[in-house]
């Protein structure tokens, strides 16, 4: 209950702490920064639905998060109204998750990340060839930000509140997930799948759900994407721009709720501001995640939650308990893999 | 058959003959041990850099391809031994890891080479190319269809003729019993990884007067690679041999065809494969 | 004033009469800052290196110091592609607020960021070759004191028409605005002067083995035309030669496709390759020589077109200091300064700079050859005074639409 409460407060702190921060923040640089990376924890965290609670890992993401960005640029170049662009594009984008669901659900473990990589693929190319739709390697340009409620977006805070806002809401969103039914369903099928199947749960139609309602946020969070960089081409669609955001989830801890934003902060920190001040960023950026996983292989939240108790010297037994369910949880997802391509 | 089309089909051979180097070895660890090892198209990438600069130190091109081969071997087995070996069956880690290292050896490969793109020139002696006609069939590219068959044959001696291989087939069809009936799983895991890290390093070097040297080299392999192997199964030789000619003859053809849907037309059939049969045209996984 | 006395006389020959009208009285404690936009991964990254090299070989040139003024430099690296280009913009203008920004390399890249620099009012020399930019969406804070996409193709248009009497040319560039804009402009001054443009092709910017797109050549073409760019031009010329074409059709190329810097990477297929460029490593102007020496001595490279590129925009940087004097801070009067640059010595010769921002100067027609164990690009004609409108009027030319795919349309092909 303790540990509760502090967690709480915690959380409360942070949100404080995001809420204001235009306030006290006053480099835009360092407001924008913020703004990304509060838009790929979103990414991350819908991502996080199906790596960390589903076991499904999935390489494709950026597929879909790209298809919301090319479709309000594509329509709003064509003359839509903002919010006919968006509507269409998260109908879209929900539509291609139906798509890459049926399709990559046939298998688990590492058949479904190839599938999910191939379909990621397969929206790269259509972004990077089919030229006469995509503009192709020149990418295209959303002349303006929308003005949701005639507020105007274009200065770095009013954007960063708004990112802010729909981050708020994501978080609510997984918080209730992760409480909700359907969310211990999610985690049945991930850590005893022939057990849900006997109960009679339609294991299949659970998965998909929550396909659908990870691809959900990645709409959102490529809404955002669009409409802070104003600019899409076909690099966001690619293997390195999926495997960014699985990065994230991964290095910061699968199945938490906190993991997925450290690692969106830790990705996007390394990639704009360390690599303003040391060239080789690519370099710092493997190293991190080679140490990271050498160290801490689920992930830097549970591996810091774990020294922090280790250091407060919470009895022995706790943190060995810990290491334990972690890796059963692993042993788990491992034993599905095995059956995974057949 | 236009000479268009046979340009392109006899180039789609000579393509397919270098996946096949590319791909074995990845079929062999994925199927083996099931890594996804995603930094397979950097050691292709650093091999063909390490055979280059042999090359410029006056080494013959064969001894430099070997020689790239076995630096990728080195390579490979320090990064199973150390790092994958404590990781395994953890796919999610080792996707981690494997692309942590690709992001790596694709910075370090920058700062020693520079960007500058290098293509070591063709061999003297296999330089040159027989008209027939109004076709045209570059020597070179034939005999690296020669030196993949040659390979392709010397690897089948080996899983189907030698003793290790029959722990590799053991292995793949059935890791637990292979261990239950003491194979040394451990060694043979760090043999075929090396292996495979080896045949990418040696593909690099004989790719490079084809394809050239440059970053971003590595990211363009790797996704070959992976489709070769879903599409003829992981751990099948005879799955990355023909996926190869396949993804070849895609690659070629659809790149001159159907320009708009090039990238579609060779991803698609691997979301075809594992929809309808996930274990890939040769797999031998599967119940 | 710590300047060094002999730097102020060196830098007296590139500014000409600029410095004449006298220092400006900057306070020494406040540096001018500039953002390089470059790319370093990816594979226009050997442009993108020799780009900086360029920079810092002027700078080093200069002890760091340009009309009495300390330089500040800050390097970004947008990876070479549009996204990362408007990051890295934000960056260097919301963060390291530089007062003026050189670079980026890619005309996509420079097509993503110039409503962004427009709007933040921050002055840019570009290398990158987008035409809009200096032509019909022409952006007052943008000069280009290098060459449009479509400048040098224009003139191996004339070229192949006029002295090489060639009637059908196949095209073959990447697929990308840098790549249509010179296929564009070529074909059109080629089929003005009578020629026809039979095929054209446009491999992606990223591809693995050339010889598909190769294989599509016409086989009764008299001349190939191709724009690649970064590493590419390696690729695609030794399977142009492997493919046993070199011998049958002749290749012609665009600047980046026969980059100074790129001979070292080249070997036999390259030798009689003829090219279309605003500067050549070989010419005797007295600044290109340091260059060349600079860029030798320091990096053991060859001097290319990146390079140059960047070097004149140092250059330009150090004349529109000396001309706008104490509101060079001013993003405004800094721009306007820049339009006014003429040099008499840049490692391209002498330039001036047009109304819409763009260089009139020297074209090069150079043919390689192997001198000794080095091949270089020996100047064969030079066209002098080549503005971005070529022999058109810039009212009709402004008139039709940019260069791209599709414009102008192709008619004539088989």
């Amino acid at each position: 209950m303790n540990m509760l409460s502090l967690r709480n407060i915690g959380i409360g702190l942070g949100l404080l702490f995001l809420a204001t921060l235009p306030l006290w923040m006053q480099h835009p640089y360092y407001i924008n920064t913020s703004s990304q990376i509060l838009y790929w924890a979103i990414i991350a965290l819908g991502l996080n639905v199906l790596v960390g609670y589903a076991g499904l890992t999935s390489l494709g993401h950026a597929g879909l998060f790209a298809i919301t960005g090319y479709t309000v640029a594509l329509l709003v170049d064509a003359g839509f109204g903002h919010l006919t662009a968006a509507i269409a594009a998260i109908a879209l984008t929900l539509a291609a998750t139906a798509v890459f669901a049926v399709l990559a659900l046939r298998a688990t473990g590492i058949g479904f990340l190839m599938i999910t990589l191939a379909l990621g693929q397969i929206v790269w190319g259509i972004a990077y060839r089919w030229v006469d739709l995509t503009n192709g390697d020149n990418g295209v340009n959303l002349k303006v930000r929308p003005m949701p409620f005639g507020i105007d977006l274009s200065s770095p805070s009013a954007f960063y509140w708004a990112t802010f806002i729909a981050f708020v809401v994501a978080l609510v969103a997984m918080q209730l997930f992760v409480r909700s039914p359907f969310g211990a369903t999610v985690r049945g099928t991930r850590d005893q799948p022939r057990r849900m199947n006997a109960l009679g749960f339609n294991v299949w139609l659970i998965q998909f759900l929550a396909f659908l309602f990870s691809g959900f946020w990645c709409a959102i969070g490529g809404l955002l994407y669009i409409y802070y960089n104003q600019f899409v081409a076909p690099p966001v669609a690619g293997l390195q721009s999926s495997a960014e955001v699985l990065l994230m989830v991964i290095s910061g801890g699968t199945g938490t709720l906190l993991g997925p934003i450290a690692g969106a902060a830790i990705v996007i920190i390394i990639k704009n501001v360390v690599s303003a001040w040391i060239e080789r960023w690519n370099l710092v950026l493997g190293l991190i995640f080679v140490i990271i996983i050498s160290f801490m292989p689920d992930g830097l939240v549970p591996g810091i939650r774990r020294l922090w108790r280790t250091m407060r010297g919470t009895d022995a037994a706790e943190a060995a308990a810990a290491r334990a369910s972690a890796k059963l949880a692993s042993g788990q997802t491992d034993a599905k893999e095995k059956g995974g391509v057949q | 058959m236009s000479s268009l089309h046979l340009t392109l089909a006899v180039n789609s051979v000579a393509m397919g003959g270098l996946l096949f180097l590319l791909s074995s070895g990845f079929s062999l660890i994925f199927g083996l041990m099931r890594i996804p090892n995603l930094m397979h198209g950097s050691f292709f990438m650093l091999g063909a850099y390490i055979g280059f600069s042999m090359i410029g130190k006056g080494m013959w091109f064969w001894a430099a391809a070997i020689g790239g081969g076995i630096a990728m071997a080195l390579l490979g087995g320090l990064i199973e031994r150390l790092l994958l070996r404590r990781l395994a069956g953890q796919t999610l880690p080792q996707v981690l890891l494997t692309l942590g290292f690709s992001f790596m050896i694709a910075d370090i490969c920058l700062m020693i080479w520079t960007g500058d793109p290098f293509q070591p020139p063709t061999p003297a002696h296999l330089r040159g190319a027989w008209i027939v006609g109004d076709m045209v069939f570059p020597i070179y590219r034939l005999v690296m269809v020669l030196v993949a068959v040659v390979i392709a044959a010397l690897l089948w001696l080996l899983v189907d003729k030698t003793r290790i291989g029959a722990m590799i087939r053991a292995g793949v069809d059935d890791p637990e019993i292979a261990r239950a009936v003491g194979i040394k799983v451990s060694q043979l895991f760090t043999l075929i990884f090396c292996l495979g890290a080896g045949l990418a390093g040696f593909a690099g070097v004989i790719g490079a007067p084809f394809l050239s040297i440059y970053p971003g080299l590595d990211a363009e392999m790797l996704p070959l690679a992976l489709i070769i192997v879903i599409l003829g199964g992981s751990g099948s030789l005879l799955g990355a041999f023909v996926g190869s000619f396949i993804i070849g003859f895609l690659f070629n053809f659809g790149q001159a065809m159907f320009p708009n849907l090039a990238y579609v037309i060779l991803f698609l059939p691997m979301v075809l494969i594992l929809v309808l049969r996930p274990q890939g045209l040769f797999g031998k996984l599967g119940s | 004033m710590t300047v060094k006395r002999r730097t102020i006389l060196k830098g007296l020959g590139a500014t000409a009469g600029a410095t004449a009208l006298g220092m400006p009285a900057i306070a020494q404690g406040a540096p001018f800052k500039i953002g390089l936009m470059t790319v370093k991964t990816g594979p226009l990254a050997q442009g993108g290196i020799q780009m900086e090299q360029g920079l810092l070989t002027f700078l080093k040139e200069k002890n760091n110091t340009l009309t009495g003024r300390k330089i500040e430099l800050v390097v970004a690296d947008t990876g070479g592609n549009p996204a990362g280009a408007k990051t890295k913009a934000q960056e260097l203008i919301e963060r390291d607020k530089v007062n003026v920004i050189l670079g980026p390399l890619a005309a996509f890249e420079l097509l993503a960021i110039t409503d962004y620099v427009r709007q933040n009012k921050t002055p840019l020399i570009a290398v990158a070759a987008a035409e809009d930019v200096t032509q019909r969406s022409a952006n007052p804070f943008i000069i280009r004191p290098t060459a449009t996409s479509g400048q040098c193709s224009h003139v191996m248009g004339e070229y192949a028409t006029k002295e090489l009497k060639k009637t059908r040319a196949a095209t073959i560039s990447e697929d990308f605005a840098f790549g249509y804009e010179q296929m564009s402009a070529f074909q059109r001054v080629f089929e003005d002067n009578g020629g026809k443009v039979v095929k054209k092709l446009w491999p992606p910017l990223v591809t693995p083995d050339y010889t598909p797109f190769i294989a599509q050549i016409p086989k009764n073409a008299d001349c190939v035309f191709n724009g690649f760019a970064g590493s590419n031009p390696v690729k695609f010329m030794r399977s142009y030669a492997d493919l046993g074409l070199k011998d049958r059709i002749p290749l012609l190329a665009g600047w980046t496709a026969m980059d100074d810097a790129l001979l070292r990477s080249l070997g036999d297929e390259a030798i009689g390759v003829l090219s279309a460029a605003f500067y050549s490593a070989a010419s005797e102007f007295e600044s290109n020589k340091r260059l060349v020496a600079g860029l030798a001595k320091d990096y053991n490279v060859l001097s290319g077109g990146y390079a140059a590129g960047m070097y004149i925009g140092g250059q330009c940087v150090e004349a529109a200091l000396a001309i706008a004097g104490d509101k060079s801070n001013d993003g405004t009067a800094f721009a306007e300064a820049l339009h006014k640059v003429s040099l008499k010595d840049s490692p391209r010769g002498a330039f001036s700079v047009d109304s819409k921002g763009n260089a009139i100067g020297s074209v090069f027609i150079r043919r390689c050859e192997r001198q000794g164990k080095d091949l270089v690009n020996k100047v064969i004609k030079t066209y002098d005074n080549v503005s971005q409108f070529w022999t058109y009027k810039e009212e009709d030319f402004l008139k039709n639409p940019v260069y791209s795919r599709d414009y102008p349309p192709a008619k004539n092909l088989e």
